[in-house]
């Protein structure tokens, strides 16, 4: 069954719900029976619609347990929806996997797939293998981009003597050898350092705007990430869609409301500003090495920082700085969501 | 979608990604098991520890059995030997010759044994657990996001065992000629080649088969195959005739039958009637006749390879309706 709609990914009413796992009781009395508890059924997904044109860079926020990634291993044709649908290149999900298997690839952040006792290239060249790429086609593109991700003194090292950073580089390269029109990218930069991201941010940016046809989605934890490199981005939380729209229109949806960031002494109390007046959302975050608390105050107006300033040396801790900001993707997230992703 | 996107689905194509990732699957088996020497030692030299422990026995009976000869000849070389009238020279000699020809065709059948371990460990622990391994490391749901058929992964998972084992069995078979003096004669090297190879497919199609259904059983299936270590050593008689199990009263011929679900056992059977021809150890310890024996395994090549096939179908629609692909520690 065909997609009528030209979305490279689009997604209807999808819900995915995971039957709860099953706790096994141990026996404490000799002669009791052994009893089974079950952990309840799991909504991952709560009725998601979608649509990702072709060509998009199309980024999807959300704190862990959002329903990213079930989101991800159901357009990749790795589960089943429980209810609603997915079109992938035109062609459902449950119905059709086969032409979308030929055009899509998938990587996530702290792969572990391969086999240490294969060389890198080698590791590359047998997925490439899985999705027909002809062997002279697959060495050439694996050597083109072993040079672009900084990987080629490293082609014949076995993947067992790799780093993490030139490992996600290998991964990364086992997504884009097969020549994919879709890339689902699950946190691909998760753990690297400053140089190994940018190298990936700036490849997928320029793979998707220079070469016709190509769509990538990308979930990620770096906000900053997300905006320097979607076209769109989605929010979600607990399995539900609570904005998409380009980054600077999310901005623009919160430009009536005031952003405040303090960083204090270390609080621990912060139920004070639960229920403040004029606070819509707030986040806290403590540095303990420097013993300091940052929080982020989204507010409708200037109104409420005195207060929030008297609750906060009422409880002997000293304010540091005080700054007010423009809103960025964060203060987005945190306005919608009710808590930053850390 | 943009004409860019347009891909290929007709026959040729499907058979092409086919074999491409039967080859690419295979590819870790072959090149990249071997690169590390340590193989030599592991799983050449010291399963010949094992083998050597049955061949010496077989040869100490043996020597006991020429001693007693030797002592009748030189004892009482003419008229009666207590009761019983002695053998003549001629006599003498025959029982000579039979009992080296027994003893070779005992050790001959530990080698040949041995040489079969290696393939039912490689079923056991490289095709049967390994699907579970791959979920554990990952490639699992890469593999099962790519276009290629599911009997592909598997078919080069087989391949790449079969070649990677038949390197360590060649090595046994080498060890036990030059170490032990072991004699083969084989008088129909054509026919040895089909048994061979139609065990060997049936062998690792029931390795297949198990691959989806321990994926489903999760670290259960370790058990398992800790179970069908020793078990099927003795039932399937890899280090002796297995007609021999029919021969003993009571529980013999049940433990026998079982073994002989297992391809191994057919299979060992009749490689050893090839290799020391049907008259060895008096013709009465084979199960069937060699082309009985073939007809079985090929009947036993085709049951595996389907149920192998639905297996993992089965495994993998389950798999997606309860993430089970994707979710490690399950």
């Amino acid at each position: 069954m065909q997609s009528p709609m030209t979305y490279a990914v689009e997604t209807r009413d999808l819900t995915r719900i995971f039957a709860g796992k099953k706790k096994r009781r141990f026996r404490r009395k000799a002669g009791s029976n052994g009893s089974e508890d079950s952990l309840g059924p799991v909504t991952a997904l709560d009725g998601v619609s979608l649509g990702i044109k072709e060509g998009e860079l199309f980024g999807m926020l959300g704190p862990n347990g959002a329903g990213k990634t079930t989101l991800i291993k159901i357009l990749a044709t790795l589960l089943l929806p429980t209810a609603g649908q997915a079109f992938v290149a035109g062609h459902d999900v449950a119905k059709d996997p086969f032409p979308i298997r030929q055009r899509i690839n998938m990587v996530s952040g702290g792969e572990t797939s391969g086999y240490g006792l294969l060389t890198a290239r080698e590791n590359i060249w047998m997925f490439s293998q899985f999705y027909g790429v002809p062997s002279k086609v697959s060495k050439e593109r694996i050597d083109d981009l072993m040079h672009i991700f900084g990987l080629w003194d490293k082609r014949d090292a076995k993947v067992r003597m790799l780093s993490t950073g030139q490992r996600q580089k290998m991964n990364m390269i086992r997504g884009f050898v097969t020549d994919p029109d879709i890339l689902f990218l699950d946190e691909p930069t998760l753990g690297l350092d400053v140089n190994a991201a940018r190298v990936i941010r700036e490849y997928v940016m320029n793979w998707v705007r220079k070469r016709a046809g190509k769509t990538v989605l990308l979930t990620s934890h770096y906000m900053a990430e997300a905006d320097q490199m979607c076209d769109r981005i989605a929010i979600i939380d607990k399995g539900r869609i609570l904005a998409c729209d380009t980054p600077a229109n999310l901005k623009r949806m919160i430009r009536t409301e005031t952003t405040f960031q303090l960083e204090v002494d270390t609080i621990r109390d912060t139920t004070s500003f639960v229920g403040l007046r004029g606070v819509k959302n707030f986040s806290h975050k403590d540095d303990i090495s420097k013993n300091r608390s940052h929080l982020t105050f989204i507010l409708e107006d200037e109104g409420p920082v005195a207060e929030i300033l008297s609750s906060i040396t009422s409880q002997g801790a000293k304010v540091h700085s005080l700054q007010k900001s423009e809103p960025t993707l964060e203060d987005v997230f945190i306005s919608m969501v009710g808590r930053g992703l850390d | 979608m943009s004409a860019a996107s347009v891909r290929r689905t007709d026959l040729r194509y499907r058979v092409g990604l086919n074999l491409r990732a039967v080859v690419g699957r295979s590819y870790p088996r072959i090149v990249g098991a071997n690169r590390e020497p340590s193989w030599i030692f592991f799983e050449a030299l010291l399963p010949l520890l094992g083998i050597a422990a049955y061949v010496f026995i077989y040869q100490f009976f043996g020597g006991q059995a020429l001693a007693v000869i030797n002592q009748a000849t030189l004892t009482a070389p003419f008229g009666m030997c207590g009761s019983n009238p002695c053998a003549d020279a001629a006599q003498q000699a025959l029982y000579r010759a039979a009992v080296y020809s027994n003893t070779n065709a005992l050790v001959a059948s530990v080698v040949l044994g041995g040489t079969m371990v290696a393939f039912w460990l490689n079923v056991l622990w490289s095709m049967a657990s390994q699907l579970y391994w791959e979920k554990e490391i990952g490639n699992l749901q890469l593999y099962m996001m790519a276009p290629m058929n599911r009997m592909a992964l598997l078919g080069g998972m087989a391949v790449g065992g079969m070649v990677m084992t038949s390197m360590r069995a060649v090595s046994t078979l080498i060890a036990g000629v030059f170490v032990f003096g072991v004699v083969f004669q084989v008088a129909n090297p054509l026919m040895l080649l089909a048994v061979f190879f139609a065990t060997l497919i049936a062998l690792y199609g029931l390795g297949m088969m198990f691959a989806s259904l321990y994926l489903l059983w999760g670290r259960e299936a370790w058990n398992l195959s800790a179970l069908m270590e020793e078990p099927i050593f003795f039932s399937s008689g890899f280090y002796f005739p297995l007609g021999g199990l029919f021969r003993i009263p009571g529980w013999g011929p049940a433990v026998a039958i079982a073994g002989s679900f297992i391809p191994a056992s057919i299979g060992l059977d009749a490689l050893r009637q090839l290799t020391l021809g049907s008259t060895a150890f008096g013709g009465t310890l084979w199960i069937f006749d060699v082309t009985t024996e073939l007809e079985i395994l090929v009947g036993m090549a085709v049951l595996f390879l389907i149920l192998a096939r639905y297996a993992l179908a089965y495994l993998e629609t389950l798999a997606k309706r309860e993430g089970k692909l994707t979710s490690r520690h399950q």
